[in-house]
């Protein structure tokens, strides 16, 4: 078999009678790549979790001491750490459920015949390729209360959106909702091009109501291309850090990410930033791994 | 889609084609806001009622490229004749173009090296990304390994990783070879981001492209490695176009590692950006030149890439 052949890493095999073997090359291939990723990734992973049981600070030459588990107990028992957690949670929901009902809702609209639709669809998924930190200062000047064209638009006379406490954590999601809703579109489309059009034909002939045919059959046909984009923008939520550091200072504001950046980075706190850094890279390993569970079940189908 | 047949389904599809493109132009205004800013008098960027039809002008452009100063006097008319048209336009905006004192030079503004830093820096990780990913993609493609499931998860999984979280050892690492604002230290950082992107969409690509040619190659007497480089990369460049313009992207728009790991001589644009608005008022107008600056060339490769767009944001699990 063709198959057999082309896998087979026998030193001996035909092809390797003359240049490499294709273990050799299997190797050469694969090695510099897990090497890179082990230097630049693990290894540095690795030296922040010796880290993280002293109370080194970067900003000093003292020497590092070391302390244990107190880092780990200070951070679990830090009510202003909760609260980052829970701001972040409340983010993570407002953005995610607003880009999935936007995003949602773009694809069904679009799910037709509509003139130029591939252009369309190109001009709508253009705010996700764009920088968040870049594009999302520039709305500072659209949210502004005194000549910002949100509230000229929407008739608020001088609303504040960003010093607002309660309102900034809204204000940023709404700019994420307006960059990711596509990327929610983008894999909705691929969802709904892929229903069977006999279904929908056997339920008209069947008098089914729009509504019925949404949740029996558009709705559970898209369900697994959508799960994926639902975890994979709660994962990329849940690290925000560019578009609120840019538009926010509030401490309503204070996502986890921004919390460990001013920890490690402004008050030099590298000891205690490491422990912080190994919860939150834990929470994330746990959500990659239901992802590529689901990214792997979808590539099955 | 079922055809359109009856008079209701007909109202519903017309009213559904109005509503996209109303969403249109909502999703499109922020961005339409930013080209049209980069074109005002400063005077008209911050008005109420908002200015829409303008006189545009170049004077943004030529303020974010120049060092500038508040002018203290009003200049002589005779300097401001003899300036050449675009310094006439920072006169008129009361500042003036500051120049070196013995050559008379026009000092630049940070944002042409910002720039550069950023093409530098956005290339070579990419080009790097590409070239390890597809060797590495190859090889997960075709020949066995074992635990190939969980050397995926794992390479993909450095992906994931917040950037904060990898930054402060990195931070410390470099501080400690020195790697800290060079170039090669956000290079190094990108690589690795990209590298595990490259990897999926890389392998997705090439196990699309049939065995049986290299096959026919080994058969032909070539070796396993001139199989590879001269039957399956050819096949393989379309998608390595796509996926080089995904890294090149992801590297373009980074954010925060280059706001920790460089503060001048390596630093990019996106973190060079947001410094400039500072404090007092800002001037709207020439950060939103830099901003369309900046969008221009990702604007450009989002057209070019439109068709590998479900592809590549889903990591290669949806090809359609």
């Amino acid at each position: 078999m063709a198959t057999q052949v082309m896998t087979n890493l026998d030193p001996n095999s035909r092809a390797a009678a003359k240049g490499l073997s294709d273990l050799t090359i299997r190797n050469l291939f694969i090695i510099p790549t897990i090497a890179f990723l082990i230097i630049f990734n693990i290894f540095p992973l690795l030296y922040s979790l010796a880290y993280s049981f002293t109370d080194f600070r970067a900003s000093t030459n003292a020497p590092a001491n070391f302390v244990g588990l107190q880092n780990y107990r200070d951070l679990l028992s830090d009510p202003f750490i909760w609260s980052n957690f829970s701001i972040t949670a409340k983010y993570v929901l407002i953005s995610v459920t607003g880009q999935v009902i936007v995003g949602f809702g773009l694809a069904m609209l679009l799910n037709r015949a509509i003139p130029a639709k591939g252009l369309i669809t190109t001009l709508l998924l253009l705010p996700m390729m764009l920088s968040m930190a870049v594009v999302g200062l520039f709305w500072k000047l659209l949210y502004d209360p005194n000549f910002g064209i949100i509230n000229y638009f929407l008739g608020l006379d001088k609303f504040e959106w960003l010093a607002d406490p309660d309102m900034a954590l809204y204000a940023i999601a709404i700019v994420d909702i307006w960059m990711w809703a596509p990327f929610v579109m983008l894999l909705s489309l691929a969802g709904l091009s892929a229903v069977p059009k006999h279904l929908y034909e056997a339920a008209e002939i069947d008098r089914a109501t729009g509504l019925y045919t949404f949740f029996r059959i558009t709705l559970p046909l898209v369900a697994p291309i959508l799960m994926i984009a639902i975890i994979f923008r709660t994962m990329e939520a849940f690290k925000t850090f560019d578009l609120a550091y840019v538009l926010s200072s509030q401490p309503t504001t204070e996502l986890i990410a921004i919390r460990l950046y001013k920890m490690a980075f402004q008050e030099w706190q590298t000891g205690m930033s490491s422990a912080f850094a190994y919860i939150v890279l834990i929470m994330v390993v746990a959500i990659t791994n239901i992802y590529v569970k689901y990214l792997n079940k979808v590539k099955a189908r | 889609m079922a055809g359109v047949r009856t008079p209701k389904e007909k109202w519903t599809n017309r009213v559904a084609i109005i509503a996209v493109f109303v969403a249109l132009a909502i999703m499109l205004t922020p961005i339409y806001w930013i080209a049209s800013t980069s074109f005002k008098p400063r005077n008209l960027a911050t008005t109420i009622p908002p200015t829409v039809v303008f006189e545009p002008t170049v004077s943004p452009f030529v303020k974010l490229f120049t060092k500038r100063s508040q002018l203290r006097d009003q200049p002589s008319v005779e300097e401001y004749n003899a300036a050449p048209w675009w310094e006439r336009m920072v006169f008129d905006g009361g500042e003036k173009v500051v120049r070196n004192g013995k050559t008379g030079e026009v000092k630049s503004s940070g944002y042409g090296d910002r720039f550069t830093n950023s093409l530098i820096i956005s290339i070579v990780s990419t080009v790097l990304a590409v070239s390890m990913g597809t060797l590495t993609a190859y090889g997960f493609s075709r020949f066995k390994v074992a635990g190939e499931d969980d050397w995926l998860f794992f390479i993909l999984s450095t992906r994931m990783l917040p950037p904060v979280v990898v930054a402060i050892p990195m931070f410390l690492m470099y501080r400690v070879v020195g790697l800290n604002d060079t170039h090669l230290g956000l290079i190094i950082l990108y690589t690795a981001f990209n590298i595990s992107f490259a990897v999926w969409i890389m392998k997705g690509f090439i196990d699309e492209i049939p065995r049986e040619y290299e096959e026919a190659a080994l058969v032909d007497g070539y070796t396993r490695m001139q199989a590879f480089f001269k039957v399956v990369l050819p096949e393989a460049l379309t998608g390595m176009a796509a996926t080089a313009v995904f890294c090149f992207i992801t590297a373009w728009n980074e954010y925060a590692f280059a706001l920790i790991m460089t503060n001048r001589n390596a630093q990019t644009a996106p973190p060079y950006i947001p410094s400039q608005v500072g404090s007092g008022l800002p001037d709207w107008t020439v950060i939103a030149a830099g901003t369309l600056v900046f969008l221009i060339p990702v604007a450009i490769f989002t057209f070019l890439l439109r068709n590998h767009l479900l592809r590549g944001m889903s990591f290669g699990a949806i090809r359609k």
